[in-house]
């Protein structure tokens, strides 16, 4: 953990997500008034960053066409992207620490099929996947938390696979199954409990990658719908007016990638800190 | 070498026809009657029925399936339901542009990939950290993004190069030097904005290979029997480092062409993946189908070919699992 500390990559990726979160957590107390008020759209749409308007509201990114103020819609747009990339990580972890597990401790065919499911399902293009099961439905963010959840839990099941299988050789692993303990309970009890340490490194990538489809989904206008703000479709709604307003494209877009990396950064860092190789390498190399 | 190309072959086709069912299930199961969809509002009970039969839906889901199945293999994917056109016709004119901003795209990408990870391998610390961050923000960056703000900078700010397309709207006038000028013009922002992405990974991933090796005991050997650093890098380090990145290469394939499916939306790339974005978007269903089964064939075999590549490059899958 003090290792992880000293990391500046951790350090950043932490300090990027609690602004954010606490940003997007306290949303009406850093921002003014809703995502979607607009008032005197004439006097007040296409404010430059940090303008002031008329009626005396400054607007730190400016407004959009129809005068909303870019850094309140940015920071309700957190809310949903946050919220969304979370939950559809949480739904992959679950899956994959079911089907790596299972796979892990059930040898035979149950382990062969499982692993043959998560090779297949890793060679299918995800957008595609996800395009294909939008045009099936109405788009919602529910929809987008379980179709991001449902396509993202293979590299955590190849993880806890692997984990798992290690462990099941372990002299506690046979004493509790000597002991007579049902083979659910010893996987449920002993072994997971100690093969999560890996996982806590893809969720951290997972969720980077969540938020960046999200956003994605939502600017082909097959996830989070407008009015509410994402930051999806906030860039889709920049897009029309790039050459009047940039900022209303451009603010949304800087969120978005300093999330993304902040959480690739934090992967990386929890990476190194956890596997011993990696962290052999970093001290050996002249630093 | 032959029975390890033929089990990827096979696997390869398990994943095709694995794509093609769910493709067809999650049609079948979407809601909405597509005949309804087809004869609109005004359509009679008889008239509905009739269609039904003609399009074989009022028989049993398997058979439904092995009829489809039947049809597709042998190349009639049936017509688009908003623009009439046959769905071959319209993916085969499709899927050479895709193949070409992928491919080149790919090609870049790993070409800048490896020669800024492999300098970032053998720099300094500083020089490293720059390169580090500067990689993984490439690699964050969302491709409709970015190519939004580079159609800003080159199309809108300096008149350079054009927004969308494959070709000028005058392009059919233009002969010899001109209209290739034209149609590179026109490809320019695309290939950059997939490239630039495909650089931060490529390049991430190839300093963690070279970091890999270099700590690998046979170059520490190399090293103590005094061959310069460049003969180490080249001749020992990079040789192997090279085997796990063609191997990603195929692993990122997938998401390469998901990748394409936004640039090209937002380009108007006249590829599969803008197609596909429409035909979702107009619930096009057969269009989406061959298009989704399209997509999987093409990174299926991208997968072949990478695996060609690295029994090439590496001497004990060339030899036979026997060697090692």
């Amino acid at each position: 953990m003090r290792r992880l500390w000293r990391d500046r990559r951790a350090s950043f990726g932490v300090a990027v997500l609690a602004i954010v979160t606490g940003a997007a957590v306290a949303g009406p107390l850093v921002s003014t008034g809703g995502p979607t008020a607009q008032h005197d759209i004439v006097a007040t749409r296409f404010l430059r960053p940090l303008a002031t308007d008329h009626a005396g509201s400054f607007h730190p990114l400016g407004t959009d066409r129809f005068g909303r103020d870019v850094w309140t819609r940015l920071v309700y747009g957190a809310r949903v992207s946050l919220a969304v990339g979370a939950l559809a990580v949480l739904l992959s972890v679950v899956i994959g620490v079911l089907v790596g597990g299972i796979a892990g401790f059930w040898p035979g065919p149950v382990r062969t099929s499982l692993l043959a499911l998560t090779d297949f399902v890793l060679a299918l293009p995800r957008v595609v996947l996800l395009l294909l099961l939008a045009a099936m439905t109405r788009p919602s963010a529910v929809l987008v938390i379980v179709v991001l959840g449902l396509t993202g839990w293979m590299s955590v099941a190849r993880l806890v696979h692997g984990e798992v299988r290690s462990l099941a050789a372990r002299p506690f692993v046979e004493g509790a199954v000597a002991l007579g303990l049902r083979r659910g309970r010893v996987l449920v009890r002993h072994i997971l409990p100690n093969a999560l340490t890996p996982v806590i490194v893809s969720a951290a990538l997972g969720l980077g990658n969540a938020i960046m489809l999200e956003a994605g989904l939502s600017f082909l206008g097959l996830g989070v719908q407008p009015p509410t703000p994402s930051w999806g479709n906030m860039i889709a709604s920049g897009r029309d007016t790039l050459v009047n307003a940039p900022w209303v494209a451009a603010a949304p877009g800087v969120a978005l990638v300093l999330v993304v990396v902040a959480c690739t950064l934090l992967g990386d860092a929890l990476q190194d800190a956890l596997n011993p190789a990696t962290r052999y390498q970093t001290q050996r190399l002249p630093a | 070498m032959l029975a390890h190309l033929g089990t990827r072959t096979l696997a390869g086709a398990v994943v095709v026809l694995g794509v093609v069912t769910l493709t067809f299930l999650l049609v079948r199961l979407a809601p909405g009657d597509p005949v309804e969809r087809l004869l609109g509002p005004t359509a009679t009970a008889a008239q509905l029925a009739a269609q039904r039969r003609a399009l074989g839906l009022d028989r049993p889901l398997a058979a439904q399936y092995a009829i489809w199945l039947g049809r597709f293999a042998a190349g009639d994917w049936g017509r688009s339901i908003a623009t009439g056109r046959p769905v071959r016709a319209l993916l085969g004119d499709a899927v050479p542009a895709t193949l070409a901003l992928v491919g080149t795209s790919l090609v870049l990408s790993y070409l800048l990939g490896l020669a800024v990870g492999a300098w970032q391998s053998g720099a300094g610390p500083r020089v490293d950290t720059a390169l580090s961050i500067t990689t993984v923000t490439l690699f964050a960056l969302p491709g409709y993004w970015l190519g939004l703000m580079l159609v800003m900078a080159f199309t809108y700010w300096a008149h350079w190069l054009p927004a969308f397309g494959a070709a000028g709207l005058d392009a059919d006038g233009l002969t010899g030097w001109s209209r290739l000028a034209d149609r590179l013009r026109h490809f320019a922002l695309p290939l950059t904005t997939l490239t630039l992405i495909g650089v931060g990974g490529a390049a991430r991933y190839v300093r963690g290979a070279m970091r890999d090796v270099v700590s690998q005991p046979f170059v520490r050997t190399a090293e103590a029997k005094g061959l310069s650093p460049w003969q180490v890098t080249r001749r020992h380090v990079a040789r192997n480092a090279l085997i796990p990145v063609v191997t990603l290469i195929g692993l990122s394939l997938p998401a390469l062409f998901s990748g394409a499916v936004f640039v090209e939306a937002v380009f108007a790339w006249p590829g599969v993946g803008r197609r596909l974005v429409e035909a979702v978007q107009a619930r096009d269903y057969p269009v989406v189908m061959a298009a989704t089964a399209v997509t999987a064939v093409l990174v299926v075999a991208g997968n072949l070919l990478t695996d060609l590549g690295v029994a090439w490059i590496d001497p004990r899958i060339r030899r036979g699992k026997g060697a090692t």
